[in-house]
């Protein structure tokens, strides 16, 4: 199968993680689609490497999971302390910040 | 098999960014195995003899550094001149806020304090039997003293000041966009969760800390997938590569400028630029003014310097392909910042949409790929980081019984209670308007004639524009500090400890320094260029 195809399929989990993120209201929910996104971009790195025939993007999948997996540990521990203060993890119910 | 030759690095021109980073896991360590009451002195200690002995290396090794710069690390760090002149702003601009972050005599326990709540349970064990709720004395936390001793400070935001510094030092050397997206997310994780580290006015804090989170991620993986495409299109991720990739090839173009946009938007995300900005009002609003004024003033540093780097060495030869739509994106924020600035009520907000202008202004010099350009844009960063930082430390000042006193309406007639406080912050107001004698002026001129040299000035007339109406809000505090009447319940300005004077003065300092006599620094910003 073409490689190409790889690409269209990350692509296409990249955008169904970026609408994610803008159409869902559980702050969980919207930062699963913001792992979606990384893991798209993880696809296509790969994809690459092997079009290039080089082996950087494999190695450059590897970073990116390291960091995702740090990132989840922050964002993971923010979100439990707006639960915890508001019961609530909706990103509409905080909008004490505007204007 | 081939033995692995591991790359050669060159320890003296990274010596300031291990110290930092290395400071920091020391840090993590103290914060683990120190008794409570012990930590705030020697984090303090530790955080600001990792700064003072990073400054002091950076300045030995910048006596005698090639002037072309080296590259090390196996090619994933640039050491060259605006590394070396944006390290030195980072870790100035990290001292004064480190300042502003350890200080606990304006409010009890500083803006950091621990939980009231463990307190209160703490002190109140030994005398019953039970705690107040029910708690097994002997289970009780009593590290956080009683509620009649002073409160304790949250110590864990010190590593964090210092992981993000060295990611910001990291971010700004970085000479591939791998080591730009590690360096990234070191700078922004820290961050994040210094936003919501407030426990006075919590729901704001972490109302803050949220939105900077989402929208922080959102915009990283945008980067991400540009580094992806360019990857894909240039077969490496290297600066230089992605430049010789570009020049006289048959490639998809596509996948370049797709990259380049997907890219450059997780970068003007961070400088809180133009369509871009969004978080920015919030998070400085809700934000601890001390991690604000970190906030505002370094990773503005960092996103700039990094911005243009990849602008100048790998996106150099393109750009007349991108530069129309940078043009509308640096306009947007102009307008938006200067325009937005006015209808706002609050102070801290005020001074985001400030910072949204000043990011704006502050493109123009990134995207003139000259020698004056990158010198006007190095210098513009640091008098802003200083101007920024005093201005949150007088705003820390402002209080009333409940907290800070930001609504506008608060500072009504405050020269009369305090002649001083009023005039350091006209004068540091005065110089975020650009007004001449102030570092602002300077840098304004030095970035708007470096784009009209590079065939900018439409740009630089809207620059002007947007200046003029900015001054409009800056001079609105400044006559209602002056020239109005004093609410009766109006709020008091406290007395600034020793750590918050001191980076107010170095602030103020610096600002009328480079404003009168600004020719070494400028000397110093335009020692070299970037290298590839």
């Amino acid at each position: 199968m073409s490689p190409t195809n790889y690409l269209l399929l990350s692509g296409l989990l990249f955008t169904i993680g970026a609408v994610g993120v803008l159409v869902r209201r559980n702050a969980i929910v919207v930062f699963m689609c913001i792992e979606l996104m990384l893991n798209a971009v993880n696809l296509s790195l790969v994809t690459f490497a092997r079009i290039n025939g080089t082996l950087d993007g494999q190695v450059m999948a590897f970073f990116v999971m390291v960091v995702a997996a740090a990132e989840v540990v922050v964002g993971l521990a923010i979100i439990m302390s707006i639960f915890r203060t508001r019961r609530s993890s909706s990103v509409d119910d905080a909008n004490l910040l505007k204007y | 098999m081939t033995p692995l030759t591991p790359p050669p690095i060159d320890y003296a021109a990274v010596a300031p960014l291990l110290i930092v980073l290395g400071a920091a896991c020391v840090s993590v360590l103290v914060e683990a195995f120190l008794p409570r009451h012990q930590r705030w002195p020697a984090q303090v200690a530790l955080s600001v003899v990792a700064i003072v002995v990073a400054g002091v290396t950076l300045g030995v090794y910048a006596g005698d550094a090639p002037a072309q710069g080296v590259i090390t690390l196996g090619s994933t760090m640039a050491v060259d001149m605006p590394t070396l002149f944006l390290w030195g702003t980072l870790l100035v601009l990290g001292f004064g806020s480190l300042l502003l972050i350890a200080d606990r005599s304006v409010e009890p326990g500083g803006a950091f304090v621990a939980s009231a709540l463990e307190r209160a349970s703490a002190g109140a064990a030994p005398g019953s039997t039970t705690g107040p709720s029910g708690v097994d004395p002997e289970h009780v936390d009593r590290s956080y003293g009683a509620p009649g001793d002073a409160p304790t400070m949250q110590t864990e935001v010190f590593p964090f000041t210092l992981f993000a510094l060295g990611g910001m030092m990291a971010f700004v050397a970085a000479n591939d966009l791998l080591t730009m997206f590690v360096a990234l997310e070191v700078l922004s994780l820290p961050l994040y969760l210094m936003c919501g580290l407030a426990r006075r006015r919590r729901l704001l804090s972490q109302e803050a800390a949220v939105k900077y989170f989402l929208l922080g991620a959102f915009a990283s993986a945008f980067f991400l997938y540009g580094v992806a495409l360019l990857y894909g299109y240039a077969g490496s991720v290297r600066l230089s590569a992605i430049a010789e990739a570009a020049v006289g090839t048959d490639r998809s173009d596509a996948l370049l400028f797709g990259g380049l946009a997907l890219l450059i938007v997780g970068l003007l995300f961070k400088g809180s630029v133009g369509p871009f900005h969004t978080w920015t009002p919030d998070v400085y609003q809700g934000a601890p003014t001390p991690a604000t004024a970190f906030m505002a003033a370094c990773t503005k540093v960092a996103a700039f310097g990094a911005i243009a780097r990849v602008l100048y060495v790998a996106f150099g030869s393109t750009r007349w392909e991108w530069r129309g739509v940078l043009w509308a994106v640096a306009i947007a924020s102009m307008v938006i910042g200067a325009v937005l600035g006015l209808t706002q009520t609050d102070l801290k907000r005020m001074i985001a949409y400030s910072s949204i202008a000043h990011a704006g202004f502050l493109l123009l010099g990134t995207m003139a790929i000259t020698q004056a350009g990158t010198s006007g844009t190095l210098f513009y960063l640091l008098a802003y980081g200083f101007t920024t930082i005093a201005v949150f430390g007088i705003i820390s000042l402002v209080r009333t019984a409940d907290g800070e006193a930001t609504h506008l309406s608060q500072w009504a007639g405050l020269a009369k209670r305090s002649p001083l406080l009023a005039g350091v912050m006209t004068f540091l107001l005065l110089a975020l308007a650009g007004i001449p004698l102030t570092s602002g002026f300077t840098a304004k001129f030095a970035v708007f004639s470096a784009a009209l040299s590079d065939g900018m000035a439409p740009l630089v007339v809207v620059a002007l524009v947007a200046s003029a109406i900015a001054a409009f809000f800056y001079l609105r505090v400044v006559v209602l500090m002056y020239f109005s009447e004093t609410p009766a319940d109006g709020p008091t300005v406290s007395v600034p400890g020793a750590f918050t004077t001191v980076a107010i003065t170095l602030g103020v300092v610096v600002t009328l320094l480079l404003g009168v006599a600004p020719t070494l620094v400028l000397d110093w910003a335009g020692a070299g260029g970037f290298t590839g």
